[in-house]
């Protein structure tokens, strides 16, 4: 049987990796908003900057409100705005870009979160479906949705809804099989397709 | 998905310097640029790619679409589809490029994927995507469970025994009758490569896409000059009306003299390794009136090397109907 003293070189590097991962998981836990953001917080990250290349720090705006995250590498913007930010309105489906019930605004254009890397959206802005409307203060893409019942189950909403948003500002026709193909990349299973196509050019037509 | 280190270049040579550290810049490179992330960021989550250091390269200078002294249309490799597809240059001049672009992925994944991403696209082969699979492109060796097993949308056009993997690119297949030219920035400075050329048959190496070297950067497209009075038309066949990728798909590029077809340009996608493109098929054209005789005849100069699969042996016929009614259409 192999031995491991414990005064070995080897077992003293383990020892000290564990520390270092210890002190990273703890930096990289802590989740901050920019009016939060005080010295001791960014000497955290400073050290676990220095100790850790599997985490970075991003700046992002969300919503019209700026957050700093140090994210695992690995996040994908999807789940730093649900894990980390909480905002839980913007869904996870396929987690592969085929179903589009992630789709949320960057720099006021729609992608699949799921397919992109936090860390790759230092100074950007999103737009998630929170910051679209809210109960009393819908926006018009929203009320469509309700007045058309533009969703069953409703999981696809939240995707649906910020795709349609992105839609009007794009460069489509106005026939239904225009609309349809516009809106290819959000998948209902429900199947409340004709209602979605309502809804959307009911806020197209103004 | 495996941890890595990230970065984001700043300049093309950094990108560069960092990538040449790769071992490969084909299937299991440990060094991988992020653009969209539509292909590399699935496939991390599946962990047929595993790189180490992932180097974003979203804030380099090439975004740019520009026209050259000589009348050339230079893409930048960081232009989006959707910004391409939609570009009135690349409408007017180069239809055929905006139409594969708007027959790939859908509005979402158009914003984010990016012209020199969209290049170097990855198969959907399933055996492919699931590590728990033998596959010959993913672990050289271990054999191709495609050949016996589950093949339909796979390829008949290009294969070995060792792989049948099917190039899914709607805008690869345009490019290519388009006869485009990949720019290609490495550690060795610049080299030029036609895209007939950039992508290489699986053979006995099916890890090895391209031409691509450790360190190679894409950094533009270049489009020949538009050929005056060129009609084109990209068709494109698939189990759903949207949103899916091509069981066979044709770009054609014609020119017609009178009643005479005086330059043909044929390529097709979804049935080959590589975008394919048939000079077999364009000499049976060349020179010849249109007709519906004619197009069958170049569709089997096209098809003539085929080898079907038990499952995917329905693509010759479809094919032949694809490319039969884009030239219907193009010379109507």
């Amino acid at each position: 049987m192999p031995q491991h003293p414990d005064d070995s070189p080897e077992h003293a590097s383990r020892r000290s990796f564990l520390q270092m991962i210890g002190i990273t998981g703890m930096a990289s836990g802590v989740r901050w908003s920019s009016a939060q953001a005080g010295a001791a917080h960014d000497q955290a990250h400073q050290h676990a900057a220095r100790l850790d290349d599997t985490h970075t720090h991003v700046r992002i705006v969300v919503n019209g409100k700026p957050h700093e995250l140090n994210v695992d590498n690995r996040t994908s913007l999807l789940d730093a705005l649900r894990n980390e930010l909480h905002l839980t309105g913007t869904k996870k489906g396929c987690d592969h870009g085929q179903c589009g019930a992630c789709t949320v605004h960057v720099n006021g254009r729609r992608i699949n979160a799921c397919l992109s890397l936090a860390a790759m959206h230092d100074g950007d802005e999103v737009t998630t479906i929170e910051g679209l409307g809210q109960p009393g203060s819908l926006h018009p893409m929203q009320q469509a949705f309700v007045d058309h019942d533009g969703y069953q189950c409703g999981y696809c909403t939240p995707g649906q809804i910020m795709s349609a948003v992105a839609v009007l500002h794009e460069k489509w026709g106005d026939s239904d099989a225009d609309l349809r193909e516009a809106m290819s990349g959000n998948i209902c299973r429900c199947g409340a397709y004709q209602n979605i196509l309502a809804a959307l050019k009911q806020v197209r037509r103004g | 998905m495996q941890t890595f280190a990230f970065s984001r270049a700043n300049d093309v040579q950094q990108a560069i310097q960092a990538g040449a550290h790769a071992s490969t810049a084909q299937q299991g490179s440990e060094v991988r640029y992020v653009a969209g992330g539509t292909t590399l960021i699935d496939l991390m989550k599946l962990e047929v790619e595993r790189p180490n250091h992932v180097i974003d390269i979203n804030h380099l200078p090439l975004n740019q679409v520009e026209t050259t002294s000589d009348g050339r249309l230079k893409i930048g490799a960081l232009v989006r589809n959707a910004d391409l597809a939609t570009l009135p240059e690349v409408q007017r001049n180069y239809s055929v490029l905006s139409q594969a672009l708007l027959a790939g992925a859908s509005g979402q994944l158009r914003n984010m994927a990016t012209t020199g991403g969209n290049l170097l696209q990855r198969t959907r082969c399933v055996y492919f995507r699931d590590t728990h699979s033998p596959c010959n492109k993913r672990e050289p060796g271990s054999g191709c469970p495609a050949i016996d097993g589950y093949n339909r949308n796979l390829a008949i056009l290009g294969v070995s025994e060792h792989c049948i993997a099917t190039n899914p690119s709607d805008m690869n297949v345009a490019l290519t009758a388009l006869e485009a030219t990949i720019v290609i920035h490495g550690s060795k400075g610049e080299r030029q490569v036609p895209i007939n050329d950039f992508f290489l048959l699986p053979g006995d190496t099916p890890q090895r896409e391209t031409v691509m070297e450790p360190g190679d950067l894409i950094t533009h497209v270049l489009l020949p000059k538009p050929h005056q009075g060129a009609r084109s038309r990209y068709l494109k066949l698939r189990d759903r009306a949207s949103y899916e990728f091509a069981l066979a798909s044709a770009a054609v590029l014609v020119t017609l003299e009178g009643e005479n077809i005086s330059t043909a340009r044929v390529a097709m996608g979804g049935i080959a390794t590589r975008p394919w493109r048939s000079h077999e098929a364009e000499q049976v054209l060349t020179g010849q009136t249109p007709s519906q005789a004619l197009f069958d005849k170049a569709a089997h100069a096209l098809l003539a090397d085929a080898k079907p699969q038990h499952g995917n042996a329905f693509k010759q016929e479809l094919a032949r109907r694809c490319l039969v009614q884009a030239l219907t259409e193009v010379t109507a």
